[in-house]
């Protein structure tokens, strides 16, 4: 198991956000985390980050604690997180953004190698190298952000709604991305609202409600669950 | 920010034009010959009145211009704009009107005006630039640790003294200055003593770097997340340690001392205009110094980091930075500017005390916001400004003025444009 998260538990002051999450994550999988506006999904997204701290339960990597790890330990094993709103250094360029998502990394021609394939997968990214990141469309941005991701060389790459706010075009250009840098070996935990994306090309789901697992199982199996199809798929 | 920076604008530009008033009384009673003072005045009474009655008149303007902002304040949130407006009418109205005051003053009322004596005037430019390269060498680390840690850091001025007192003890009592001369004797006694100089400068910002750590460790650190009042308040106590700790004779002392310069200060004249070495030497100095962090910031990963650091904190860790570190380094890097500025400005006026740093710390700090704080470009133009604006109005208006003018320009950005020269409005940030 690559990741294994066990009974978590964490706490915005009194406000009890995850209670008791499990859930897990096989090597070469893309495991999506589905549910509506503050079931916890970012909660639990920047607790494996090490953004917050869980106040019970625990999150292991490889085998390996994280949930005492500072967060920039956890970049540093693989664990890269690809925030909602894309997060971009707006006062940075594009090249300097980029250096950024490689600050880990220390060897300039492997850099350089993973800059290729960046650009491989987001053409656009080279043609605004020395744009500041902040006059970048919101697709753009969103090309950023995964790109400045990719270039920790992440072995799990964390998604959190890649999908927001962008026209439904991006949206499928940026989720066949996401399949083919999960075909290049990268494990893949997304987060979404659009659940109906993110089940296309998820191979597990687990649906959250007010901090809890309500639902798992493979993606077909949640597309075809009633439930799911009510709440979060938009049939009848 | 700005409602903090705008109370704070406002205690100090209360103060700022109490002094600018009483200084402004003074010319007018000094300007009397002794008749007609006599007759004016008999039992010398007036000064003392006056100073009562304006420190009430101050007192009473002070409270009103408060109230003025917070009407403004609750109008703009109203959405009405009219006190906005009304701000702006009125603040650039005032600034064109004093502008216009002061030009009249410069060219044509002062008897040493300077269509008649240009030469004067050049000067004041020299000292000028002079001065304003040393703010510049402070308010880079007041701007750099703003933009990081949104924290107006009040002791730095503080660093800056110890900058200046630690080449004071390398000088007098480790001869730290003298050192290559002795060790290489057979080196030239000019490369001599500026390695020695180097080195002393050195030292001192060592030190101050240190300090700075230390400071940033055991009192900021822990209140990263606290409200930025705290920290605010918490830099002026840090402040007011270093300067009271500084005095025990234990430490450094309480009186004025003198300083010693590492090498000997040579003036020339070109053209009627007084320039020494210890002027030429700053300039190169800090514009090495600049130049050096500029590309610290923009050529290095460090720097990027730095600035990522400073946008954006959460993704910054989510990079696998270690923000903490970032934020040591810039604490480090903009107190071991201050210490050469420090080691600088005791050389260019060769007396020291434990307050010294307390003036050029805050006219720092204005030329910091006035160019738009977060902002190295405009630290460093900012800081030119405050140089000029601090020489002119010393020598075309009155003495004291040249700490009233530093208070005025701030209340006058803060009220106009508080994001100043260079900076960004608010609210842009994605």
């Amino acid at each position: 198991m690559l990741l294994e998260v066990e009974n978590l538990h964490v706490y915005y002051g009194a406000i009890h956000a995850l209670q008791g999450l499990t859930f897990h994550l096989e090597e070469g999988e893309i495991v999506t985390l589905i549910g509506a506006n503050g079931a916890g999904k970012s909660t639990t997204l920047n607790t494996i980050s090490g953004l917050l701290r869980p106040r019970e339960g625990s999150i292991r990597f490889k085998g390996q604690e994280l949930t005492r790890m500072r967060a920039h330990d956890i970049v540093r094993l693989g664990v890269v997180q690809v925030p909602e709103g894309r997060k971009i250094f707006a006062t940075l360029t594009v090249s300097e953004n980029l250096d950024m998502g490689a600050y880990t990394r220390t060897d300039p021609a492997e850099i350089a190698r993973s800059r290729e394939r960046v650009f491989a997968s987001f053409p656009r990214l080279e043609e605004r190298l020395n744009q500041l990141g902040g006059t970048l469309s919101g697709g753009e941005q969103q090309m950023l952000a995964m790109g400045r991701g990719l270039m920790s060389r992440p072995t799990l790459l964390l998604l959190d709604e890649p999908s927001m706010g962008l026209a439904p075009i991006l949206v499928e250009e940026i989720f066949s991305i996401i399949q083919e840098i999960n075909s290049q070996g990268t494990s893949i935990l997304l987060v979404e609202q659009n659940a109906n994306m993110a089940l296309s090309i998820a191979h597990r789901g687990y649906v959250l409600e007010t901090g809890r697992i309500v639902l798992e199982g493979t993606a077909q199996e949640l597309r075809d669950n009633p439930q799911v199809k009510k709440a979060y798929l938009g049939e009848a | 920010m700005n409602r903090t920076l705008k109370s704070l604008a406002l205690f100090l530009g209360g103060i700022a034009l109490g002094v600018a008033a009483a200084g402004l009384f003074m010319l007018f009673h000094s300007s009397l010959t002794p008749q007609e003072l006599e007759a004016w005045d008999k039992d010398g009474v007036v000064p003392g009145l006056v100073m009562q009655a304006g420190s009430i008149g101050f007192g009473v303007w002070f409270l009103y211009l408060v109230g003025w902002i917070t009407r403004s304040q609750i109008r703009k949130q109203a959405g009405a704009g009219f006190g906005k407006i009304a701000r702006s009418v009125a603040g650039n109205a005032l600034m064109i009107l004093l502008g216009l005051w002061f030009l009249w003053r410069m060219f044509i009322q002062h008897p040493e005006g300077v269509l008649i004596n240009p030469t004067l005037f050049a000067q004041y430019i020299v000292d000028g630039i002079r001065l304003g390269f040393v703010y510049a060498l402070i308010s880079l680390g007041y701007t750099m640790v703003y933009g990081i840690v949104r924290l107006i850091n009040f002791a730095h001025g503080d660093v800056f003294m110890v900058g200046s007192f630690t080449s004071f003890y390398a000088i007098k009592a480790m001869r730290l200055h003298l050192l290559p001369a002795k060790l290489f004797p057979s080196l030239s006694q000019w490369v001599a003593i500026t390695i020695g100089t180097v080195l002393v400068i050195i030292l001192s910002m060592l030190v101050c770097a240190l300090l700075a750590i230390t400071i940033e460790r055991v009192a900021y650190k822990p209140l990263r997340n606290a409200p930025r009042i705290a920290a605010l308040i918490t830099a002026i106590s840090v402040s007011f340690f270093l300067e009271y700790f500084s005095s025990l004779p234990e430490v450094f002392t309480s009186n004025y001392i003198i300083y010693e310069q590492p090498f000997k200060v040579v003036s020339w004249k070109i053209l009627g205009v007084q320039i020494s070495n210890v002027t030429i030497i700053i300039i190169l100095v800090s514009i090495l110094f600049l130049l050096l962090l500029r590309w610290i910031v923009y050529g290095t990963k460090t720097g990027k980091a730095m600035r990522a650091t400073s946008w954006d904190k959460p993704t910054a860790r989510l990079m696998g930075i270690d923000v903490d570190n970032v934020i040591t380094k810039t604490f480090a890097i903009g107190a071991a500017l201050a210490g050469a500025g420090g080691v600088l400005y005791a050389i260019a006026y060769p007396q020291l005390i434990v307050f010294m740093g307390i003036m050029p710390g805050l006219k720092a700090f204005v030329a910091a916001v006035l160019g738009g704080i977060g902002n190295l470009t405009g630290a460093f133009v900012g800081s030119l400004i405050m140089g000029q604006a601090e020489m002119l109005s010393a020598g075309y208006i009155l003495t004291p003025m040249r700490d009233a003018i530093a208070f005025t320009i701030l209340i006058i950005v803060l009220l106009i444009r508080p994001t100043g020269i260079f900076g960004e409005p608010e609210g842009e940030k994605a």
